[in-house]
């Protein structure tokens, strides 16, 4: 890649005179940085519009008091204040960490097991069947998911049907409608989501690790535990650490699977904090403490994601 | 390699409850439609005089030729845009390599996280004083917008392995940058680009966030947004919702188990990549 072309010392047009390898390249290609700026601007313009300006102004918003109509008054960081000292606030990020075992680690544990499981019939038929069935999931609108599991999970639903028939009957209740049970059962919905995807992305990391590896672990007498734990997991590395990003940001960011099956509800139980701002800023028009929210989700999202990334990058490549 | 018998067995039998676990929602949703409209079913049975005119009940209830209309119309809005806007940049990034693009990549890339709820307040008012809501416009330009990271990042992905040495000897032959990008790079970015389309419309489609906050009639929404409206018009009628959800997942459906090879290839590249 820094092959120094015919033409490199031929000219000196574009911006990066002093940074040599740059303007060497661009040279090399004959066209002058301001060309490439012309490519650029078109996206860089519409992002700019409808996603760094909004940013830009919920931070501006979340320091005011604002009813969305009338004047705002300068609030400073009360608002934040608030996020962090409201019970019923607090509780929404803190449902939404709770979410996160359902999200993430109940799928990414799950679909390694699995993964492991079929490894060795990943290219049967019924593998490839099961990859279209797996990946449905993920292709329909969650607000799909949320109806079919809205009604599974009913009072008189496939659930409860199925528990009182391996004669559980005494558990059985509306699992969306009851305190106690209420947010596990939206966790299950993003478990039934995201389980395939982990599934087929563990899968296809394996197809890439050299069965000769398992067979020298099997002739020193590695048992399929140890298996698992010395080549698999440190193999699937990369792979691993997308489904953990996946699911934790699905986890955090999620909003349509609540908004169909409980809105929240019973009372808080399942209130999180995409679905909280939805209500400050565009029912209770608090439009101030809807955009401190936004801006916490989004700094939670960030300081969850970057960690992640720098853990499981491929440091060879 | 030998393979142990039971270790297959055990394979084969995991995965058809994994598949019978996720299609359990489908068949409850296809048992529930065919009971008698307003009905209350219970669980998982068999009507015992199945109501095939339910579908068509829904069709009609939930409008679905205009619904499908309204989704095309948008996903034509956006898909085509996003792409060119993101291959055009991608290329400069990645394959022209200006001064200053690592910082303008970090921009974008910093964008690639970004919860839709973080931004939907200020978008709102936004969309409003540019006169758009409640227009199909409010959902397609903020989307544009929001998919700019991904489609930066995965075309970038895809020009920074494209050797310099195929745009010097098209130069030689004296083609210009425009030409360059139309005749050589797009051409050859065509499997990049393919998947990007793949899963824009997937996103696109399935939108709801901005779709229910942007957009008041459902008519001009989203398939996604519309489910919401017709679930909370229809939310009580159990086998009509069942039937309406039904037919709203139909078209995503169908379209994946068309394109399944790309869909599955796509979502793997691309949650790989993101």
């Amino acid at each position: 890649m820094t092959r120094p072309t015919l033409r490199s010392n031929e000219s000196v047009e574009g911006a990066g005179g002093r940074r040599k390898r740059s303007s060497a390249r661009a040279a090399g290609l004959r066209t002058p940085g301001w060309v490439a700026w012309l490519f650029v601007a078109p996206a860089l313009i519409v992002y700019a519009v409808f996603v760094l300006r909004p940013i830009a102004l919920t931070v501006q918003y979340s320091m005011y008091r604002w009813d969305g109509i009338g004047t705002s008054t300068w609030a400073g960081l009360g608002n934040y204040v608030k996020v962090f000292t409201d019970p019923d606030l607090f509780a929404s990020i803190l449902n939404a960490v709770k979410l996160i075992v359902f999200f993430s680690v109940i799928p990414v544990v799950l679909s390694l097991a699995i993964a492991s499981t079929i490894r060795r019939i990943a290219t049967s038929r019924l593998a490839l069947v099961a990859r279209t069935v797996l990946f449905l999931p993920q292709v329909i609108p969650l607000v799909a998911a949320g109806i079919a599991w809205s009604w599974l999970l009913s009072s008189t639903g496939l659930v409860n049907q199925l528990l009182r028939w391996a004669g559980l009957g005494g558990v059985a209740r509306a699992w969306l409608g009851d305190f106690s049970t209420a947010l596990p059962a939206v966790g299950v919905i993003g478990a039934w989501v995201l389980l395939g995807l982990c599934t087929i992305l563990l899968l296809s990391g394996m197809s890439k690790i050299d069965p000769a590896l398992y067979e020298a672990a099997r002739m020193d007498g590695a048992g399929p535990l140890r298996e698992f734990v010395s080549i698999t997991v440190p193999s699937l590395r990369q792979e691993i650490g997308v489904c953990v990003t996946v699911t934790v940001i699905a986890a955090l960011a999620s909003f349509d699977i609540v908004y169909v099956s409980t809105q929240g509800g019973p009372g808080n139980a399942t209130m999180v904090p995409g679905l909280e701002i939805y209500y400050l800023a565009f029912t209770e028009r608090q439009v101030g403490m809807a955009s401190a929210l936004a801006v916490v989700l989004m700094v939670l999202v960030l300081l969850v994601a970057l960690p992640i990334q720098w853990l499981t990058k491929d440091r060879s490549s | 390699m030998i393979v142990g018998r039971r270790e297959t067995w055990t394979g084969r039998l995991l995965l058809v409850v994994l598949m019978a676990v996720t299609l359990m929602p489908f068949v409850s949703l296809f048992v529930t439609a065919l009971h008698p409209s307003g009905s209350y079913p219970s669980g998982l049975e068999w009507p015992s005089d199945p109501q095939w005119g339910n579908f068509a009940e829904a069709f009609k209830a939930a409008r679905m030729i205009e619904l499908v209309k309204s989704s095309t119309l948008i996903v034509l809005g956006v898909v085509p845009l996003s792409l060119l806007l993101g291959t055009l940049a991608g290329f400069a990034i990645g394959h022209l390599r200006m001064a200053g693009r690592n910082l303008v990549f970090l921009l974008f890339v910093l964008g690639l996280t970004l919860p839709f709820e973080g931004i939907i307040t200020p978008l709102y008012y936004q969309v409003r004083d540019m006169g758009l809501l409640n227009t199909r416009w409010a959902i397609i330009l903020p989307l544009i917008g929001l998919f700019m990271p991904f489609a930066v990042f995965w075309m970038r992905a895809h020009f920074v392995n494209v050797p310099d040495a195929l745009s010097e000897s098209a130069r030689m032959d004296g083609a210009n940058v425009w030409q360059l990008f139309w005749r050589i790079h797009v051409p050859l970015a065509m499997p990049a680009l393919s998947s990007l389309a793949i899963l824009l419309f997937l996103w696109t489609w399935n939108q709801f966030l901005l779709a229910i906050v942007l957009v008041d009639d459902p008519l001009k929404r989203t398939m996604s947004g519309a489910l919401g409206a017709f679930q909370g018009q229809w939310g009580t009628n159990m086998p009509l919702l069942c039937a309406g959800s039904l037919l709203i997942l139909t078209p995503t459906l169908v379209v994946f188990l068309i394109f399944q090879r790309r869909f599955v290839t796509a979502l793997l590249q691309g949650s790989l990549k993101g």
